[in-house]
């Protein structure tokens, strides 16, 4: 079989996705530098666009005649936008902060503890 | 009297208005008027001036309108009087003038006046403002002016002035701070106070306007409310140095006592309007009022009204007897309902004895002169003790002749049994005090004994020299700084003013005059009052004894009215320091002095070549109809008052008058002018009697022993069963509410809280543990995250038929 011809299924996809997420997690939970653990969040959210938009392949829906299988496709845009937002949003915070604590190191920032 | 009839009511009303307006003033500006509100007395004086202008021009139009004759009384008659005054040659004396004239008229004017019928007085009746009307009854604010209105008015409004202008001067002590040496405090020292000047004027305008009210009242129910109105004031100003206890007492007194007549007043009142189903004096819009409902014309003899001999007759009609005129007729025939007029009758005069300060009531008016002077004198001439004796002449065609002979009977006791204490009393006002009470027992015996014109003639004139004598007795009492006459003597140098005006007051109380050809005003009054009972006794020889009463009375007045006024003024001072201290009184206080000695003269005297004269007027509203016989009595006749002018009659009557006041003099000059005779040893000679007199004949301890003490004696049982069970039932009641509340209390604090408490506490723990988890660190919360979605998808993984994932 070649990989380059033959219809791409779902699990490579779903593989990818996974690998993804599992790095942007990895990264969020292992990296002290905020911005270092803004860019797991965004690898977190590339992973799941990467499932959403496999999922709505036309290939695995039970209704494939009459779809054009854009859902996945809309939501990923929409999770791209959100993404976007949401960095801007944060590295606001990020940015106060720094100027708080001149430092963008989250382990300090335990202000909020109980 | 159409003219009238407009413009009297409009002018009397505002007359008796204005004083209301100066009160309402004082009440609401008064602290603020000057200092001690000074400027309150000119605002009261010029009040009740006004009123006394309006009155005066009200007097012209009643004369203008109306003349100066009695309705009964034709031209004629007075051109007969005319042509005996010119045949007598009356140009040349004044003096012999009024003798002749007083002498013309009682002996042609009355004859003349017996011949005509009898003619119901001129009056105005209305209703200003109607209060309710429930039904047929209807309570109004109305007035009944009639001659007797106006003159009241006159005389009220002007002694009244006099004395506002006599007060502004008397009590200019109010004008500062007062210590008051009579109230010693608790820390022993003497009361220091504001003076009050602003409120004394303030009660005085109430006063007036309350008495001038009772006078324009047009209906009992008026009548009543101005009746207590009158009352209230007299409490407040007797009780003006309320800080005094004896003033205060005082105050008490003369309103519980004064209760105690107005107690029976009101079962008149309800006897009249249960029964008559009005309150009304006249005639008003059709409507008969009680004068015509109980003397219907033309003969205006007294009838039972219908009203009355219904309400007696409820049995009957209850047993189905129609009430047809003609049975009505017959039951009053058998005198059903007089019973319920002789209870109106007596109860209205129950009323009357209260404020007339009558026997046995009488107690309350010596203590009265706790109030300052002005004060006395207006409360014992011309508003309180006045009221009574105006409203049984008001009242006078509704009293049967048993009641008038009750009246002439409480008068006579009265009469003696003041003028015997007032022998005895030492302080000058007192004696005054008994002396009012003395005359007002005159006054009463002469409307009892039938004598409207007598009764209300005397009436007019003791007011003005009793007022008189009150302010002269004010004057020294304001010289001297004491009540008390053995402390005073021979002040006649030293105020002249006092003393002779005083004189010329002792003159006219006791009935001073030279019989048939001039004397002082109450000659006059005294005079028509012993010819009313000699001519009284002549048909009812069993009640001789009145007679006897007035004849001696008159003997008493004229010896402790001379009495009181040589042992002020004449003689040696007795109290060198008291006499060293007194002077003459300020003009503002011996000027309405004067002007009341004036009319003490000469009230009574016709105005020289006119018809006009206090009598003529007065004549003018004698009540129509004469008393004539008793019903439950049939032997009580009252003769008509015209015939005690008859000549025997007067001759006599004047006679005894004249030496009674002549044997009071001498007895007085012997005493106390001369000194022939020692007052001590009488005193020691007629211990006995004289205790008992300087006692008030122990009426103040009668009573105490009668009503106070058996009182007290319940009260305090009443007080002990209070103390002992109800107060003791109170106070288990409490004890047990406490106890309750106290476990109720614990209960709450230990169970309840502690619930609550606990409950709280335990949270708090739950959250204290709680907190550790909240480390703040972001990692470690994406790792529970993390690892929290693992362990979700195993957990459901394992769980879950793969029914959902689609296996």
């Amino acid at each position: 079989m070649n990989l380059l011809t033959a219809p791409l299924g779902v699990t490579p996809l779903l593989i990818v996705g996974a690998v993804l997420f599992v790095c942007g997690a990895v990264c969020m939970a292992t990296k002290r530098n905020a911005l270092g653990v803004l860019m797991g969040i965004e690898l977190v959210l590339n992973g799941a666009n990467v499932n959403f938009v496999a999922f709505s392949n036309p290939t695995l829906r039970a209704d494939s005649q009459f779809s054009l299988g854009l859902d996945g496709q809309l939501i990923a845009l929409f999770v791209i936008v959100l993404a976007a937002a949401e960095a801007a949003v944060a590295l606001a915070i990020v940015l106060n902060l720094y100027n708080n604590h001149a430092t963008v190191d989250l382990d300090r920032a335990d202000e909020l503890k109980g | 009297m159409d003219h009238l009839a407009s413009t009297l009511p409009t002018l009397l009303g505002l007359a008796w208005l204005v004083p209301l307006v100066s009160f309402t003033l004082i009440v609401l500006f008064g602290s603020r008027m000057g200092k001690a509100g000074v400027l309150a007395g000119y605002v009261a004086t010029g009040a009740i001036l006004t009123s006394f202008l309006l009155s005066l021009t009200s007097l012209g139009l009643w004369l203008s309108e109306v003349g100066p004759l009695p309705e009964g009384a034709p031209a004629a008659v007075a051109h007969d009087e005319e042509d005996a005054h010119a045949a007598e040659g009356h140009d040349t004396h004044a003096a012999d003038e009024h003798a002749a004239n007083a002498h013309a008229a009682d002996e042609h004017g009355h004859d003349a006046h017996a011949a005509h019928a009898p003619v119901p007085p001129k009056y105005i009746a209305g209703v200003w403002y109607p209060l309710g009307i429930f039904d047929s009854l209807r309570i109004d604010i109305g007035y009944h002016i009639d001659a007797l209105t106006v003159c009241m008015f006159a005389m009220v409004t002007l002694i009244a002035s006099c004395i506002h202008f006599y007060a502004m001067g008397y009590m200019h002590d109010e004008l500062h701070d007062i210590t008051d040496h009579e109230v010693t405090l608790s820390n022993g020292h003497h009361l220091h106070r504001k003076g009050r000047f602003y409120r004394f004027f303030q009660y005085l305008s109430l006063f007036c306007f309350s008495m001038l009210g009772l006078v324009i009242a047009g209906n009992i129910a008026m009548v009543f409310v101005f009746w207590e109105l009158v009352g209230i004031c007299s409490y407040f100003l007797i009780g003006f140095y309320i800080e005094r206890k004896s003033a205060s007492n005082a105050a008490n007194k003369a309103f519980i006592v004064n209760r105690v007549g107005d107690f029976g007043m009101i079962i008149g009142l309800m006897a009249i309007w249960g029964s008559l189903g009005t309150f009304n004096f006249g005639d008003i819009d059709g409507q008969q009022g009680i004068f015509s409902l109980v003397r219907p014309g033309p003969e205006y003899a007294l009838t039972t009204p219908d009203g009355m001999v219904k309400s007696a007759a409820v049995e009957q009609i209850a047993a189905g007897e129609a009430p047809t005129p003609e049975k009505i007729n017959e039951w009053r025939n058998n005198k059903f309902g007089y019973g319920l007029l002789i209870v109106a009758g007596l109860g209205i005069f129950c009323g009357c004895v209260g404020k007339s300060a009558q026997f046995p009531l009488h107690v309350w008016l010596p203590d009265a002169m706790e109030g300052p002077t002005p004060v006395s004198a207006l409360v014992h001439s011309a508003t309180m003790v006045a009221a009574g004796v105006y409203l049984v002449g008001r009242f006078y065609p509704v009293f049967t002749p048993e009641v008038l002979l009750v009246i002439a009977y409480t008068g006579a006791i009265t009469l003696f049994l003041a003028a015997t204490i007032a022998i005895t009393a030492t302080d000058i006002k007192r004696v005054l005090a008994y002396s009012t009470v003395s005359q007002l027992g005159y006054m009463m015996l002469a409307l009892g004994g039938g004598g409207w014109f007598a009764g209300m003639y005397h009436l007019f004139t003791h007011a003005f020299f009793k007022s008189l004598l009150f302010m002269c007795a004010g004057s020294v009492i304001h010289a001297v700084h004491t009540n008390e006459m053995p402390q005073m003597g021979g002040l006649r140098k030293k105020m002249p003013w006092t003393a002779y005006t005083m004189l010329v007051g002792v003159l006219a109380i006791a009935g001073a005059g030279i019989p048939f050809v001039i004397g002082f005003s109450g000659f006059y009054s005294k005079d028509a009052i012993l010819a009313q009972h000699l001519s009284f006794a002549s048909t009812n020889s069993t009640h001789a004894i009145l007679y006897y009463a007035a004849a001696g009375g008159a003997a008493l007045t004229s010896f402790y009215m001379f009495r009181l006024w040589f042992m002020t003024f004449a003689g040696k001072p007795r109290d060198h320091h008291a006499y060293d201290h007194a002077h003459e009184s300020p003009k503002i206080m011996y000027v309405p002095l004067v002007i009341l000695s004036v009319f003490a003269v000469g009230v009574a005297w016709d105005l020289p070549f006119t018809d006009l004269s206090l009598q003529n007027l007065l004549e003018q509203a004698r009540p129509a109809g004469e008393v004539g016989a008793g019903v439950l009595w049939d032997s009580l006749a009252y003769p008509a008052e015209h015939l005690s002018h008859a000549h025997e009659i007067h001759v006599e009557a004047t006679l005894v008058a004249t030496s009674a006041a002549i044997v009071g003099f001498l007895l007085a000059l012997a005493f106390y002018g001369m000194h022939w005779l020692d007052a001590e040893d009488a005193r020691r000679q007629f211990s006995p009697i004289y205790r008992f007199l300087v006692n008030k004949w122990y009426f103040d301890e009668l009573y105490d022993f009668i009503f106070v003490r058996p009182v007290m004696f319940v009260s305090k049982l009443i007080s002990d069963f209070d103390r002992k069970w109800i107060d003791a039932f109170i106070d288990s009641t409490a004890h047990w509410t406490k106890a309750i509340a106290r476990f109720d209390d614990a209960f709450d604090r230990t169970v309840v809280d502690g619930l609550v408490n606990v409950l709280a506490a335990w949270t708090y723990s739950v959250a204290q543990s709680l907190r550790g988890i909240q480390t703040g660190r972001l990692r470690q919360y994406v790792m529970f995250i993390v690892v929290g979605t693992v362990g979700l998808f195993v957990l459901v993984s394992m769980f879950w038929s793969f029914a959902v994932a689609g296996g």
